[in-house]
């Protein structure tokens, strides 16, 4: 499969999203945020970084770059789209996921290796894992705070639409120790730590994250 | 030149970390008495003509679509 990695102005993590696409198995399409023309590409990956300076709120001017208009677009269409930490952050300002992500609660910017549980195995990025998988993922962020009224995280909940949740210390205050959401249908996930460098043994805490690119072609072909 | 003054704040329910290390650092200056700082964003924005009806509408779209996150932030639009 053809998976573009967008990089906006401020990405950091594209060429690390583009590898981990690649040791995946999938054939990863360097997409550029001034460009609507997504290339024939069969999913998208939104990496992390600070586009735009975060500028206004994280994620904000990205939301109107010309590419996320096809973004919005194709995901409305079921074509699969995951947004990793700064790409979470421009899926909710982009409305393709609900609530928003806050400065962390206790104000500093945490990097680490985070132990999380996937909870929804039925989307194409987490199909490879078990439900339930207890995983090591890097997680590096200052505004990865989830928060959302009440009635959004109960439906959230009872939809089973809560695709990983932080296991032993919450690392930004998440409410309900959200770490990603997808949609309704599922196709769209963000995710706040980040799978893309977990997936070699040489860097990370090991290949844990590799299931969110390697999901994506079991769940074509299934 | 018509100008209007975009004022955004974080939702009272919603937690405001800046505004609480504001809050925090008060007391070491000796401002005591502080019971709550919280912190928003004030954006002043020209147009072209005459203010009217139309221009206040129309700022307060850029409000909701850019200016704001109407599921974090609450907004307030006035003439200046």
């Amino acid at each position: 499969m053809k998976v573009g990695v967008v990089t906006f102005p401020g990405s950091l993590d594209d060429v690390d999203a583009r590898r981990a696409v690649s040791i995946g198995g999938n054939e990863a399409v360097a997409l550029w945020h001034g460009d609507d023309d997504l290339q024939g590409v069969d999913a998208v990956v939104l990496p992390g970084g600070f586009s735009y300076g975060d500028y206004l709120r994280c994620g904000a001017i990205s939301r109107f770059a010309p590419v996320m208009t096809s973004v919005i677009d194709a995901a409305g269409r079921g074509m699969p789209v995951l947004g990793i930490c700064n790409g979470f952050q421009i899926l909710c300002e982009s409305h393709l996921l609900p609530g928003a992500l806050i400065r962390n609660d206790h104000r500093k910017f945490v990097c680490r290796d985070q132990r999380l549980r996937i909870e929804r195995v039925d989307t194409p990025w987490t199909s490879a894992y078990a439900a339930g998988a207890e995983v090591t993922i890097v997680l590096k962020n200052g505004e990865g705070g989830f928060v959302a009224d009440e009635p959004t995280l109960d439906m959230l909940e009872g939809e089973g639409r809560v695709v990983a949740r932080y296991l032993d210390d919450n690392p930004n205050g998440s409410l309900r120790d959200i770490a990603g959401v997808s949609n309704e249908r599922g196709n769209v996930v963000g995710l706040m730590p980040h799978p893309e460098h977990a997936v070699e043994d040489l860097t990370g805490p090991g290949t844990d994250g590799l299931g969110f690119f390697t999901s994506l072609a079991s769940s074509v072909f299934a | 030149m018509a100008r209007y003054v975009v004022d955004v704040m974080p939702k009272p329910e919603i937690l405001d970390p800046q505004g609480k290390a504001v809050h925090g650092a008060l007391p070491r200056l000796g401002f005591a008495g502080v019971t709550d700082v919280r912190q928003g964003k004030r954006f002043e924005v020209e147009l072209e003509g005459e203010p009217s009806d139309a221009l206040l509408a129309e700022v307060r779209e850029m409000a909701e679509k850019l200016l704001s996150n109407p599921v974090i932030e609450d907004f307030e639009v006035h003439a200046q």
